[in-house]
Parts: C-alpha cells; sequence; structure tokens
C-alpha cells in the first residue's frame, strides 16, 4: 500500500513553489561549514610535524648524501669519525641485512600465525589468548625487545646481525599478524563458500582463496612492519653492537646498521660526524619510503589484474 | 506424491486460478518416470538450539528441475545446503534425519565431503566469482581436482563456458579480472564454475535475485538445458520462475514450533508444477501460489 496523503496536506505541499530548493534551515549550512574547516584544519595540522621532520631531514642531509653520488652510499665509514665526508656503505648493508633477517623470521610466523587465528583457531580460548598476547606484544617498548634478546641470546652467543633481527622480530610478529589477521577477515565469505562448493578441502581453500585474496593487504601490512622496524636503534644497541665496518657473518659478531650510525654519529662533537648522521638519516628515510613504495606498487597491481 | 495429510474431499471451492501465467508449460514429457537422485527422510536441522526446519521428507528426481518455494525463512536455503553438505561449515549447525543420493548416506562416515561437493555442485544467491581473471576462475574446480596440462584445461573452460552460455561475451577476455563482468555475467561465470568439476547436480540458490529479467531469462534458459544432463534444484523466491522453469515444486513455510513456539520451516507440499500451481492439495500452498499470503 502506497500511503496517500490528505488532500490537506497536498494542498500544504503545493504551497512551496516548486522551484524553491533553499535550505530549510541556515543552521545545517553553518553547522557543514564549521564541521568541513574543523577536519581540514585538523588535517594542516597534522601535516605540519611531518613536513618539518622530512625538510629538516632533506635540507641537512641531501648535500651529505648526494655530494659526489653515490660516494655516501659506497664508501666505507671512516675510522676517525672528526674526519668529514662519506659515507655510509657498511651501515646501509648492516640495515638490509638485519632488517632482511628479521622479516624473513617474522613475516612467514605472522602470517600462518594469522592463518591460524582467523581459519582454524578462531573464537577458541587459545586463540583468544594469542590474539590478545600479540595486541599486547604491539605495545611492548622497542629497548624492553632489545634487553629481552640480550637475556636470551646475545649474553650467550655475543653481538650478531643475527641478535638484532631476532629483536626486530619479536617487534614485528604482532604487527604482521595483527595487520594479515584483519586482511584474512575482509576476504567475504562467500568467497570460500565458493571454493568449498567445488570440492576443495579446507588447506586448499586457505591457500588458493582465503591467502590469495589477501596476498595484497598481507604485504603491505607486512612492508610498513619492514619500515618500521628498519629505524628502531634501541634493540640494535643490545643485540648487534657497535662496530663501524659491515659483517657478512649473520650469525657472528658485531654489525653496524643505520640507526645505530646516526645516533653516534649525532652524539660526536665533529661537525662531519654530525653532518654524517643527516645523511644517514635521509638514507633511512629513503629506504622506508622505497620499501612503502614498493608496497604500494605491489598492492596496486594485485589488485587490478589476475592472471591467466 | 503429496505430503499433506488432507484427502481431497475436505477442500474449500477451487481456488481463483493462481496469477501464474507460464504454469502449463513445465511438466516434461516423461517426468514421471525419472529415477530418484535424493531421498530426504525426516530431515531436521538445527542452528544451536533453534530448530530451523522440521521433519522434511520427499524425493528429488534425476534430471529434473526441483523447485523450492516459500516465504522468507521456512527453511529452503537451509534444506538445500543440506544436500551438498554446505551446512558442515557453519559451526552451530546440526543435521539429523537421513539424506541419502542414489541411496548412499551423505552423512554416513565413509562419505568424503569434499567428494560430495565436488559431485553435488552450487550456485549461490549473489554472483560470487574468485578475484582472478575469467579463465582462473572456471580452471580453479578442475585444478584443485587434479587435472593438469594445458591443452586439457583450455578445452574444459571452452566447454563449460559454453555450457553456460557465456563462451561468445568472452572468449576474447579470458585473462581479464572476472570482476569488471556485469551481474548477469558474473553469476552464468559461477555457473561454468560449477559445470567444470563435471558435476552430477548443480543447486542454485536464488541465482536470479541479484539479476535484471534480461539476465534472468537467459539463466533460466540455461536451466532448460543444463537438466538434460544435470539434475538440478533450485531455491527460487519468483513465483513465476519455478512455474516457468521446474518439473516439480517443493512449497516450504515457517509455522510455530509445537514445542517452543519459534517459527520453524517446514514443507508442506510437494508435487509437479503444474499440481502445486493449478490445484495444490493444502490450504496454505494454495493462499501461497494464489499471492494472498507471504
Amino acid at each position: 500500500m502506497i500511503p496517500v496523503d490528505s488532500p490537506a496536506q497536498q494542498a500544504e505541499q503545493r504551497a512551496t513553489p516548486l522551484d524553491d530548493f533553499r535550505p530549510r534551515s541556515r543552521a545545517r549550512a553553518a553547522k557543514n561549514a564549521l564541521a568541513t574547516a574543523t577536519f581540514a584544519a585538523t588535517v594542516v595540522v597534522l601535516a605540519v610535524p611531518l613536513a618539518l621532520v622530512l625538510w629538516s631531514v632533506v635540507e641537512r642531509g641531501a648535500h651529505v648524501a648526494l655530494e659526489r653520488f653515490p660516494a655516501f652510499f659506497t664508501h666505507e665509514i671512516p675510522i676517525v669519525s672528526r674526519r668529514s665526508g662519506p659515507g655510509m656503505g657498511p651501515a646501509i648493508l648492516g640495515t638490509l641485512l638485519v632488517t632482511g633477517g628479521a622479516t624473513l623470521i617474522s613475516v612467514p610466523l605472522g602470517i600462518l600465525g594469522a592463518v591460524y587465528l582467523n581459519e582454524y583457531g578462531s573464537a577458541s580460548r587459545f586463540a583468544r589468548l594469542v590474539r590478545f598476547m600479540a595486541m599486547v606484544m604491539t605495545g611492548v617498548p622497542s629497548i624492553v625487545m632489545g634487553l629481552f634478546v640480550y637475556m636470551v641470546w646475545t649474553i650467550r652467543f655475543g653481538f650478531s646481525a643475527f641478535g638484532g633481527a631476532l629483536a626486530l622480530a619479536c617487534l614485528m610478529l604482532p604487527v604482521v599478524i595483527g595487520s594479515t589477521e584483519q586482511m584474512l577477515k575482509l576476504v567475504p565469505e562467500t568467497l570460500r563458500e565458493a571454493a568449498y562448493a567445488l570440492g576443495a578441502t579446507k588447506s586448499r581453500v586457505v591457500v588458493s582463496v582465503v591467502l590469495r585474496a589477501a596476498l595484497p593487504g598481507t604485504v603491505s601490512g607486512s612492508l610498513l612492519a619492514v619500515a618500521r622496524a628498519a629505524g628502531e636503534t634501541a634493540p640494535l644497541l643490545f643485540a648487534v653492537g657497535a662496530s663501524s665496518s659491515y659483517n657478512s657473518d649473520f650469525l657472528q659478531g658485531a654489525n653496524t646498521a643505520l640507526p645505530m650510525q646516526i645516533f653516534g654519529n649525532a652524539t660526536s662533537v665533529f661537525v662531519g660526524a654530525q653532518d654524517r648522521a643527516w645523511g644517514a638519516a635521509l638514507t633511512l628515510v629513503l629506504l622506508a619510503f622505497l620499501v612503502t613504495l614498493a608496497a604500494r606498487l605491489f598492492t596496486a597491481r594485485f589488485a587490478t589484474s589476475g592472471s591467466r | 506424491m503429496t505430503l499433506a495429510d488432507e484427502p481431497e474431499g475436505t477442500k474449500r471451492a477451487r481456488p481463483r486460478r493462481p496469477n501464474v501465467a507460464a504454469a502449463t508449460a513445465a511438466p516434461a514429457p516423461g517426468a514421471q518416470h525419472a529415477a530418484i537422485a535424493f531421498e530426504l527422510d525426516r530431515l531436521e536441522v538445527h542452528y544451536g538450539t533453534f530448530r530451523a526446519v522440521r521433519e522434511v521428507t520427499f524425493p528429488i528426481r534425476d534430471r529434473e528441475i526441483t523447485a523450492f518455494i516459500g516465504p522468507s525463512g521456512c527453511g529452503k536455503t537451509t534444506v538445500l545446503r543440506c544436500l551438498n553438505r554446505m551446512n558442515d561449515l557453519i559451526a552451530s549447525a546440526r543435521v539429523t534425519g537421513k539424506v541419502s543420493y542414489h541411496g548412499i548416506d551423505l552423512y554416513g562416515a565413509s562419505v568424503s565431503v569434499t567428494e560430495v561437493r565436488r559431485r553435488i555442485g552450487m550456485v549461490f544467491q549473489k554472483p560470487n566469482p574468485f578475484p582472478t581473471s575469467v579463465y582462473d576462475n572456471v580452471a580453479y574446480g578442475p585444478r584443485i581436482n587434479g587435472v593438469r596440462g594445458r591443452a586439457k584445461l583450455d578445452a574444459l573452460v571452452e566447454s563449460s563456458l559454453r555450457s553456460a552460455a557465456l563462451w561468445d561475451e568472452v572468449k576474447d577476455r579470458l585473462s581479464q579480472s572476472a570482476l569488471g563482468m556485469s551481474g548477469g555475467q558474473q553469476q552464468r561465470l559461477c555457473i561454468a564454475r560449477a559445470l567444470a568439476v563435471e558435476p552430477e547436480v548443480v543447486l542454485m540458490d536464488e541465482p536470479c535475485s541479484s539479476l535484471d529479467p534480461i539476465a534472468t531469462d537467459r539463466i533460466e534458459e540455461l536451466m532448460r538445458q543444463l537438466k538434460r544432463t544435470y539434475t538440478i534444484v533450485i531455491v527460487t523466491h519468483n513465483m513465476q520462475q519455478a512455474a516457468r522453469v521446474s518439473d516439480r515444486t517443493a512449497f516450504f513455510t515457517a509455522e510455530a514450533d509445537p514445542g517452543n513456539g519459534n517459527r520453524t520451516g517446514l514443507l508442506v507440499e510437494f508435487d509437479t508444477t503444474a499440481k502445486i500451481f493449478e490445484s495444490p492439495t493444502d490450504e496454505r500452498t494454495e493462499n501461497y501460489v494464489s499471492g494472498r499470503f507471504g
């Protein structure tokens, strides 16, 4: 039944001329303007510190890092820190080694854990406990993780890139678990049903449908965790030691990394060293940017196309 | 065939003719002799403590189209999902009674649920293509069931897409994403994907509810062709659709459970589609198909 207005109501409606579309209340328009202005102002406030950080790093680091390109990225770190000039080559390699190791440890573990939590454990008591612990772990300060690795690994086996990777992996793991589980949750139940209805087993559904559909989000979530971990300093000071040369042995001996070089050089009294710290800071920002860019490209590529 | 116990004599005056133009078009020649595919015997489904359907007993014949009709919440979809054990995926669902397929108890201990679903396929209410290419969508089922080799897969993909009346529209864009297709095309792709594993039965859960009349017409035409090779069971809200395509119709409704007063689905009447729409035995069926209820 379509409700029919009474003749009186109809007459009242006709009383408004049809060409009149002015808002019925000025307060609505004012509220709208106020809300829009508030949101815009918030964005500006948020952007200011970001822009300032980027600006100071670029301003003070660019001439150091880009002078006689690519010398800064390839040359050895000067042994006498009073001397100015390039470079940060070993620290870049060290960062790649430690962060790469941390990624290899934490990403597979984190994805498998998230698959368990979302696909198998779901509401079980154990899964809830693990999910809760992962959430708590997200808030643990990085220096605590460094101390933990120092206790269980470094005291026994000495400084090594592996120890640093272990500490960073502990930091990354809850992030990877959390972001992956969110992505798995977003995979529609209808896709799982479609695969089951074709005679797929559960493991098959998880691998070929759920993980595949969640892949772009999982990868970008993991890479953001990588970018985040690459800049951690405290855990590395505990576990990697403070060398100024690259050590290709992953498991044995002290190593170096960009955050530690930034810390060491920035606290130095010599201007040359301070410059190198700014250069290293810019390098680290660039590395994080590259990783984030890779995540974006990867996501865009997989979100739009299927492979035949 | 009629399940309601009401004797013919108690029926009230002949109702006005159901408002279904195509009701007479459905009965298939030789339909009476078709072998029985499914036998449902006092099937009941509980979700937790809630009884969703009670004591459903009727047969579904081989190579016919059987339609489930009835108002929302009457358990049509629940019963359909028992036929290939999709209800197993719902943790709280519990199925009692018996569902046998060509004499084999589908819920028996030695029955593999994946094998059940491979032989008894399903098409869902909303088109649900995988977010991959058209080709990969159709090839998914064969691949997980062990079909290897490019040539074999190519042939299977083509024949499935042809059976689903989609080949001519997509043959030049097999490598493009399935998500770029229209709703009707996506649903036919899902049918092609179901056919690619060479099932014996295709269960369709309101396959046309999200489609426009033209796409609906194409899917109905497709069903008529498919029933030569496949047993088809379709759940539909659209009575005209049931009347147009099905050979037999099961009418479900929801009524207060005598035990606890919750609304529970039950089968009211099962018969040839012509009988259900033109001279149903049960008053509730009559009210429903003539549009006075539901």
